[in-house]
């Protein structure tokens, strides 16, 4: 894993000094709050519903055990106990008070960490599939590249005040697992005729109020172009992209109005331009990067034990058939351990459950934990004679959930609980349809299903690549809830289609589950996917289901 | 005739806690909306508002929320107001333990 040098040491200390202050003056009531909020929303600290939050990136969703345990101790000591895993790899706190937020900082950059560039209208902490350096289907770990787009995404001088937010994702696997079609820029590794590993370049897809799929900018990029590309990019959004209007500021508005054409023929005549400073420099520093990411040593030992421990134990068999990946490694599974047990609040684990799964790591994962945008926690590298420890230890720590994506492995944005933008909650629906799934028995059965709930249009909780989406809205002072169907984030992206008129907050579990218990019917055997039934049929028989004929009158 | 006014309240973030806060009428700030001071008339809600704006070491980002009477003094009417006077809904955090 890449660990600070020095100069991302002091220069996130001088950071935290220059924030220690800002603040500082804030309280003293030197600085207005017009004044302090751009400085602030530097430092990833918001001002929400009922307290401050604090963002951290989570790089590329790497963790190591370290930095794990001193998450744990920043909720203990400055928060609620308890921290929140996001979409886009980060943590949050809820409930931070200002005067200790430096204090937050200095702790977070004891073990390498920061909260620079989680908000404002920068490049944003760049995030990479979180099975990365582990997945079978893998051609090379993308981390290196994300670490490099990070040290050159931050405090770079040309991108500090961009049109809007800038997102990047990266895979190095042929299944998406990414996103990457749903971010300003999304590069997935492929390889051209020679062999040769690049990038497939995809820009301008996004969510929010105005939802697009990325389009393939360069179908292949070399790997040693990425930087003056990616640069390339963001100089030509830097000067095209609309000032005027926020809600039409990201790139996916800039491609979208000029034409892929039109874009692509700027960025490459920027390219020509940019590539000429980049000296090889960045060569050699992916090269250093590359050699901190180098595998673990795995180990060669037999499994046998495991094949018993799942014959034995009925539990641990159902855990390991949903919770693990396959490893590119003889004998080794990835573990998602899963942060959404029926009726919790998803991504949220407690500062003892942060601890044990930090444990877990050392032990048994060559010290790496990984944060998904699905709001879970991997442990990457486990081998199979040690699954059994692995799983016992974590139906101690109440993180034994088995439901990796089925019906309950919800994403949930914080919603009107906590986000002051927000026109409904979202926890809640979350909670209440794993609760109600679970009674019911059924997830299974259902098998693959992908719910995903925002609290507003911005779709922070990627509803619209939701198999199911649900949008919280506010109609005339009342929660209200629309549903989406036949979204995808992966590597077929698709944006869902409106259902119909939403449900109030009493409607939209039951509404659900009809819609689910009514895709067992509709589907041609149990193989067929909710969302392979919906391509298959369409909205028609869904939306029969989700508005029967006498309900008709009632639902608008 | 003019249009009715809709009573409001001058609400904000607390600026070292960043918890909800509503303007009392003797000029300090609750954490119980019920203590806030209800504003009926429109002129007057906008000056309390500007007042409040300008104790910037004390707050962060007031605005005028709607509410009406209640028997122990003004209540929130809109859900998102409610939930400012309460906290979350998914754990016992915020002013539903704190105030009680
Ligand atoms: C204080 C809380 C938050 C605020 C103020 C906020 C704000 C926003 C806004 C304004 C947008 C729309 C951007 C646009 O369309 O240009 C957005 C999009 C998004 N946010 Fe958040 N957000 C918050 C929390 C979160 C959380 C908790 C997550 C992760 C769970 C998240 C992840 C995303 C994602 C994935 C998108 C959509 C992708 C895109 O940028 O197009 N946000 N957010
Ligand atoms: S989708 Fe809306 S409610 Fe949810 S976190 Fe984003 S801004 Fe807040």
């Amino acid at each position: 894993m890449y660990t600070y040098n020095d100069f991302d040491e002091a220069f996130v200390r001088s950071r935290v000094a220059q924030f220690r202050g800002q603040v500082e003056r804030r309280i003293d009531g030197s600085l207005t709050e017009d004044e302090f909020k751009p400085l602030r929303l530097m430092n990833g600290l918001y001002l929400q519903l009922h307290a401050y939050m604090l963002r951290v990136a989570v790089p590329y969703g790497t963790l190591n055990p370290s930095q794990m345990r001193q998450l744990a101790f920043i909720a203990d000591k400055w928060d609620k106990g308890y921290g929140h895993f996001t979409t886009r790899q980060n943590i949050q706190y809820n409930w931070p008070k200002l005067p200790d937020v430096p204090d937050m900082l200095d702790a977070l950059a004891d073990v390498g960490m920061h909260a620079i560039q989680t908000s404002g209208n920068t490049i944003r902490n760049v995030t990479a599939d979180h099975f990365a350096g582990a997945a079978a289907d893998e051609i090379e770990d993308p981390r290196p590249v994300a670490e490099l787009l990070r040290q050159w995404s931050t405090d770079h001088p040309e991108f500090q005040f961009l049109p809007r937010k800038f997102k990047i994702a990266v895979t190095g696997a042929a299944h998406d697992r990414a996103v990457t079609k749903a971010h300003d820029i999304g590069l997935r590794m492929v390889r051209n005729d020679a062999g040769e590993p690049g990038f497939e370049v995809i820009v301008g897809g996004g969510l929010g109020r105005t939802p697009m799929v990325g389009k393939v900018l360069r179908a292949f990029l070399p790997k040693a172009d990425l930087l003056p590309y990616c640069e390339a990019i963001v100089s030509v959004y830097n000067l095209l992209g609309r000032r005027d209007n926020k809600y039409k500021a990201r790139i996916k508005i800039t491609v979208h109005e000029n034409g892929l054409e039109k874009i692509q023929e700027l960025v490459e005549e920027r390219f020509a331009a940019v590539r000429a400073g980049f000296s090889g420099v960045d060569q050699e520093l992916l090269a250093e990067i590359e050699a901190a990411f180098a595998p673990p040593a795995f180990a060669v030992k037999p499994t046998a034990g495991y094949e018993a421990a799942r014959l034995a134990n009925p539990a641990f068999r159902s855990w390991t058939d949903t919770n693990l990946a396959q490893h590119k490694a003889d004998g080794y599974a990835i573990v998602s351990i899963s942060i959404k047990k029926h009726g919790a609040t998803p991504g949220d684990a407690t500062s003892d459950q942060m601890r044990v799964m930090a444990d877990l790591a050392e032990q048994y994962c060559h010290g790496e934990l990984r944060i998904s945008h699905e709001q879970n926690v991997i442990l990457p590298h486990v081998h199979k004679a040690d699954l059994a420890k692995v799983y016992a230890a974590l139906r101690e720590a109440d993180l034994a959930t088995a439901n990796i994506g089925l019906a309950s492995d919800i994403i949930a944005c914080p919603g009107m609980d906590y986000c002051a933008l927000a026109t409904a909650r979202s926890i809640p629906i979350a909670q209440e349809i794993a609760t109600r799934f679970d009674e019911l028995k059924i997830e299974h059965e259902i098998g693959a299903l992908k719910i995903k709930i925002s609290g507003c249009i911005n779709a922070c909780g990627h509803h619209h690549v939701g198999h199911i989406g649900i949008l919280g809205l506010d109609r005339a002072g009342v929660e209200n809830y629309q549903i989406t169907l036949g979204g995808d984030g992966t590597e077929t992206t698709t944006i869902g289609e409106r259902a119909g008129p939403g449900f109030s907050a009493e409607e939209i579990v039951p509404a659900i589950e009809r819609l689910v218990t009514g895709y067992l019917d509709l589907r041609s055997d149990p193989q067929e996917t909710f969302l392979q039934t919906y391509r298959r049929l369409g909205m028609e028989p869904f939306k029969a289901i989700l508005y029967p004929a006498e309900d008709k009158a009632n639902a608008a | 005739m003019a249009r009715t006014f809709t009573p409001k309240v001058v609400t904000a973030n607390a600026l070292l806690e960043g918890d909800a806060v509503w303007l009392t009428e003797a000029n300090t700030w609750t954490r119980d909306i019920r203590k806030a001071e209800l504003l009926t008339d429109e002129a007057h809600a906008d000056l309390r508002l500007l007042e409040a704006q300008a104790r910037a070491g004390e707050i962060a980002g007031a605005y005028l929320a709607d509410a009406k009477p209640g028997d122990n003094g003004p209540e929130p009417t809109h859900f998102r107001e409610d939930f400012r006077t309460r906290g979350p809904s998914n754990y016992a955090h915020g002013k539903q333990v704190e105030l009680s």
